[in-house]
């Protein structure tokens, strides 16, 4: 175990406190750095889907996890970016042009819903995002001369320095990982200046806040825009990776997916933003192959254990019909949700401290070290 | 004039008469307490002043500057800080960010250049750290820095608060309880801290407390206040034995 002999105040502000993590997140960037070159395409899509699921994390984070206002919203701000993106390259506007653009519209969109939410808390701010986000799902649908409702709008290839970049190319995944370095590392400097303390002071107790001269109006639609902004970036790059967008894309299961992001992932930490976004982009392909070898996999079971032919046949259709069943999917998030707040509230990142305690520890580590912990977290989320 | 003025203050819920025309004045460099029983409006009156409740009628004055009407972050730019009766600290964040927190007002960086934390950002961060720690070595805080406020015991926290408000660099500082659920001994280390706020820093102390032997420690003057009205005003030794007083306290 380390200890840090801290000599100077410059020792609380770095944000690599020793150097430690210069070895480890070396180590990760260049495993990411290398990675096009030998993972297989398939691999690299999904790598590019976390890139972009965690930039929301982290825009969703800031939100929800540091300023403390719940947000069902965020497959609204992540469709204006989209749109906005299609929409302005049809009228043959360079990428960096429109890049901008949509992140500072969806900044500006961030902020005027802000403005409404000001009066609104807890589950009454979530229905309120709720609204916005099907108001803005039914703008695309009709809006046709913009949107071209529900048929949808191609967007062609990235274009940088007059190069298509194609995105299935390393190129388009590196510029993926640049906006999700660059964003991480911009909240990270939020975080320990002024304005982050002022969100997090917002979080734990507005009258504090408010009494210490925080503007709790100002910094709470900051907090909006901030989050709608980086939002509005991914959705960029969303509407890249599909080069296809309609309507339906961003429905309210992309919002609660967006949530499970931060929710699995541990609620106050960027870490648990890219862990949760590993998780969701995973899960789905899990999801499909459980839902193909499963059937023949029980069935398969049955006949060890003495079922005839017939009876395992009939095993395995059943077992089809229950993986094929509708909602199936939405379910099995929900339960995940429920397990988690249950039993490991800090999410993934909360499990992977205590791993790193365990080690650190050996063979000291007691299970009660994280129960006050656990049972604080647990109470304030009965409130 | 006086250095901080409350006019005929009043708040109203409804029919009943939380603060009823109550005025009083703080000089400069004074420890002011507020007494009185349950209910009385002590706390009401603090709330009146950092505009958490507005006035029902009744001016408040700071510096000879009319305040009434200032939104409620402003009244800590004016250097106003307080505590809070049942500690309204930022549970989830360490000691620290707590501390830094209470800088807030002197913070006068951008948005934007905090994204890049450009090197203006880091020298204010530096200055707004050394200012902490001063507080921090003032108050004895040391061993609890990087700890979360939620696995503090609650003497501690209470010291935080004050902590906080001092890292505002505030001119007048409203205490509310500030011994409310502390032991004897800790209770005497905050009569001496509130003494060395004045001496020291020079801050000019606003109280609300019901411990009488800390009143009698370090305040300079009282109000006792009953059912939103002043009762009496004056020494401590004058308050105690006034007669309206020892009624409210003790029955007619």
């Amino acid at each position: 175990m380390r200890f840090l002999f801290k000599t100077d105040y410059e020792d609380d502000i770095r944000l690599f406190p020793h150097s430690g993590y210069f070895v480890s997140y070396g180590l990760l960037l260049a495993v990411l750095l290398i990675a096009p070159y030998v993972l297989s395409s398939y691999v690299m899509s999904q790598l590019v889907f976390v890139c972009i699921y965690a930039t929301v994390g982290v825009a969703l984070l800031i939100l929800t996890g540091f300023t403390g206002q719940a947000s069902l919203g965020h497959a609204a701000f992540l469709a204006i970016g989209a749109y906005t993106a299609a929409y302005l390259q049809k009228y043959g506007v360079p990428f960096p042009v429109y890049f901008l653009a949509a992140g500072l519209l969806t900044g500006l969109i961030g902020a005027l819903v802000g403005f409404p939410a000001l009066r609104l808390q807890g589950i009454y701010l979530v229905i309120a995002t709720i609204s916005f986000a099907f108001i803005v799902e039914e703008i695309l649908a009709r809006w046709e001369s913009v949107t071209n409702g529900n048929e949808g709008m191609r967007i062609k290839a990235v274009s940088l320095f007059g190069v298509a970049v194609s995105r299935d190319s390393p190129t388009f995944y590196f510029l993926c990982l640049a906006v999700l370095v660059l964003t991480i590392v911009g909240t990270l400097n939020l975080l320990r200046s002024p304005t982050g303390r002022a969100f997090v002071a917002i979080r734990d107790s507005e009258t504090a806040a408010r009494s210490m001269g925080v503007n709790v109006a100002l910094y709470k639609v900051k907090s909006f825009a901030i989050s709608a902004a980086i939002t509005g970036f991914a959705g960029v790059l969303f509407a890249h990776k599909l080069s296809f967008i309609s309507p339906e894309m961003f429905t309210l299961q992309l919002s609660i997916e967006f949530i499970i992001v931060i929710l699995i992932g541990g609620a106050f930490s960027l870490h648990g933003a890219v862990l949760g976004a590993i998780f969701i982009v995973m899960i789905d392909p899990f999801l499909t192959y459980l839902k193909d070898d499963m059937p023949g996999i029980i069935a398969g079971i049955a006949a060890t254990f003495g079922a005839g032919t017939q009876a395992a046949a009939n095993v395995q259709s059943k077992v089809a019909t229950f993986a094929s069943l509708n909602g199936l999917k939405g379910a099995i998030y929900g339960i995940i949700i429920v397990l988690f707040v249950l039993f490991e509230p800090l999410g993934l990142y909360g499990r992977w401290l205590k791993i790193k305690l365990f080690f650190q520890l050996f063979p000291l580590y007691k299970r009660a070290t994280f129960k006050r912990q656990k049972i604080y977290v647990k109470s304030e989320r009965n409130r | 004039m006086s250095y901080f003025r409350a006019e005929s203050l009043s708040l109203h819920f409804g029919g009943l008469k939380a603060v009823d025309a109550v005025s009083f004045a703080v000089e400069k460099g004074e420890i002011l307490s507020i007494i009185g029983p349950n209910g009385a409006g002590k706390s009401s009156i603090f709330n009146l002043i950092s505009r958490i409740y507005r006035p029902t009628s009744g001016r408040i004055f700071f510096e000879d500057q009319d305040i009434t009407e200032q939104p409620p972050y402003d009244i800590a730019r004016l250097g106003i800080a307080r505590t809070f009766q049942n500690i309204e600290l930022f549970e989830n964040a360490s000691v620290l960010s707590n501390l830094l927190v209470g800088r807030h007002r002197h913070s006068t960086t951008q948005l934007w250049q905090e994204l890049l934390f450009l090197p203006s950002v880091r020298a204010g961060e530096k200055v707004h750290r050394r200012r902490v720690e001063q507080v921090i070595e003032f108050l004895d805080l040391e061993p609890y820095r990087d700890k979360l406020i939620s696995g503090l015991p609650y003497g501690v926290r209470k010291v935080i608060e004050l902590a906080r408000a001092l890292c505002s660099e505030p001119k007048l500082i409203l205490l509310d309880e500030p011994s409310s659920g502390l032991n004897v001994e800790e209770t005497g280390d905050m009569s001496f801290w509130i003494r060395d706020l004045r001496s020291e820093l020079g801050v000019t102390v606003l109280m609300v407390e019901h411990d009488m032997s800390l009143v009698n420690r370090v305040s300079d003057r009282v109000i006792a206040l009953n059912y939103g009205r002043v009762l009496a005003m004056g020494s401590p030794a004058e308050v105690q034995q006034h007669p309206d007083v020892v009624a409210a306290y003790l029955g007619a």
